[in-house]
């Protein structure tokens, strides 16, 4: 496994695909931990299917698959503020919606199946300077924003009533933490595809929530969880010769697995 | 309730409010500083209606609500969020509240470290109302505090009520009258619309 790493490393056809998927590896956990105090995990497979039948569309119109996927997610993110429509219902409906535009699109343009095969499986070995540079600016987006709406988001959480009571703004920092999650999710799906996004959100936050002693660790363990994971799936889908996009799932499942099998052993110690 | 009229930080008139009908009013009162209005009635008769109606969660049909200019209103509802997993420490729920931990008593400072899903449910509704209490807001509506209080939480909220001295008016709902009466500077009975000295 050494050996695919270092090669990884020397090798530049590895090193920007290694490199982007790192930044969204740290970042996508951070979001599915946001999207989980807010009961929205889901949003991530919502956003997704967005991204990837936006992504479609955009390329049978000439656009390239990151503006389009982009500017499909950020329209879900925007309409669901928009609605004032929260939990994991609004997201439901963004899975059917982008799941059946995705088919159909794909089935009726032969770049388009392509497209949706790659979408799904997840693309990540031919991420380039474009999605290293989207990536980036998603983090420095992350840094700016992200600091500036945590407070309100939490406050938000825990004291719902607060900001109808006093007249605020809510709308300003939802938005800001909608489109955050959008962007965030386009690129990750674009990149490391529709699944491996939706893993990377939803099993590094479901884990570090269950041991975590604050809610600061909760945001640090998440990208810690995050970036472990992927850099293990890296090294094995090259080692291995695998597709990268369910080996980045299977390696996560294998994270969650060894969270329960304590708790499932203690249980059947006592129970015998 | 005549006092000066700076210091008054809510006043109603001919309030009338509900949802997609009227449920309570008409009501006319006014809440100045430091002052512990009570809200007691039956079931039904609109006590969480009145709260919600001066915290713009319920519609106005008639009269009107005047607020003080920058008034700062905390509010909570009869119950706090619960979910599966909630990592967030106590200290962290109280920053997330604008609240302080000065003057925060004994039993809430031990339970400041602990992730609040690992305290008991008399626990973190004693810190969440404090979490209420301890901020910079003028107002503070509470709406049925004393729910999931066992008999010795909630004497410790009477304490923190009762010892708790501030410039912050306070409008409790609650069926349990007695606490009223002994956390409250005044008494609104919802069934006859009059305020009374507790």
């Amino acid at each position: 496994m050494l050996d695919a790493w270092l090669a990884s490393l020397s090798d530049p056809l590895f090193r920007l695909p290694l490199l982007t998927g790192l930044l969204l590896a740290t970042l996508l956990p951070v979001i599915g931990a946001l999207l989980m105090l807010r009961d929205e995990w889901l949003a991530a497979l919502g956003l997704s299917h967005l991204a990837a039948a936006s992504a479609l569309l955009g390329s049978a119109l000439g656009l390239p698959t990151l503006v389009g996927g982009t500017a499909g997610a950020l329209a879900g993110g925007a309409l669901k503020t928009r609605f004032e429509a929260r939990g994991n219902l609004a997201y439901a409906f963004m899975i059917l919606v982008g799941w059946s535009a995705t088919l159909l699109i794909g089935a009726n343009t032969e770049l388009g199946e392509r497209l949706a095969h790659a979408l799904v499986e997840g693309q990540l070995y031919f991420a380039g300077v474009v999605e290293l540079v989207a990536a980036l600016a998603l983090i420095v987006a992350a840094l700016w924003i992200l600091p500036r709406i945590l407070p309100q988001l939490l406050r938000s959480r825990f004291f719902p009533r607060f900001e109808q009571a006093n007249a605020l703004p809510a709308w300003r920092w939802h938005l800001a933490m909608d489109l955050l999650a959008a962007a965030t999710l386009a690129i990750g799906t674009l990149t490391v595809g529709l699944m491996g996004a939706f893993a990377l959100v939803l099993i590094p936050a479901w884990v570090v929530f269950r041991i975590a002693p604050s809610w600061r660790w909760t945001l640090i363990g998440s990208g810690l969880v995050g970036v472990g994971g992927y850099l293990v799936a890296f090294a094995l889908a090259l080692q291995l010769d695998q597709p990268f996009g369910p080996m980045l799932v299977a390696v996560l499942l294998g994270i969650a697995a060894s969270m329960l099998l304590p708790k499932a052993w203690r249980g059947s110690v006592s129970a015998s | 309730m005549s006092a000066a009229a700076e210091d008054v930080l809510i006043r109603l008139e001919g309030l009338t409010a509900g949802y997609r009908r009227p449920v309570v009013g008409p009501l006319s009162l006014s809440l100045r500083r430091g002052e512990r209005l009570g809200i007691w009635g039956p079931n039904g008769t609109g006590k969480s209606t009145l709260l919600k109606a001066i915290g713009r969660a319920a519609q106005v049909f008639a009269g009107r609500i005047e607020r003080a200019p920058g008034l700062r209103i905390a509010y909570l509802d009869q119950q706090p969020l619960r979910l599966p997993a909630m990592p967030i420490t106590g200290r962290e729920l109280l920053r997330a509240a604008g609240a302080t931990t000065q003057g925060a008593p004994k039993a809430l400072t031990g339970l400041l470290r602990q992730r609040i899903d690992r305290l008991s449910g008399g626990q973190y509704q004693l810190l969440w109302i404090w979490s209420a209490l301890a901020t910079e807001a003028d107002l503070v509506l509470l709406d049925e505090p004393t729910n999931n209080l066992d008999p010795g939480r909630r004497e410790q909220l009477i304490e923190i009520l009762q010892t708790r001295h501030s410039s912050q008016a306070l409008a409790l709902v609650s069926h349990d009258r007695e606490f009223l009466q002994q956390t409250c500077s005044h008494l609104l009975e919802l069934e006859t619309g009059e305020v009374k000295h507790a």
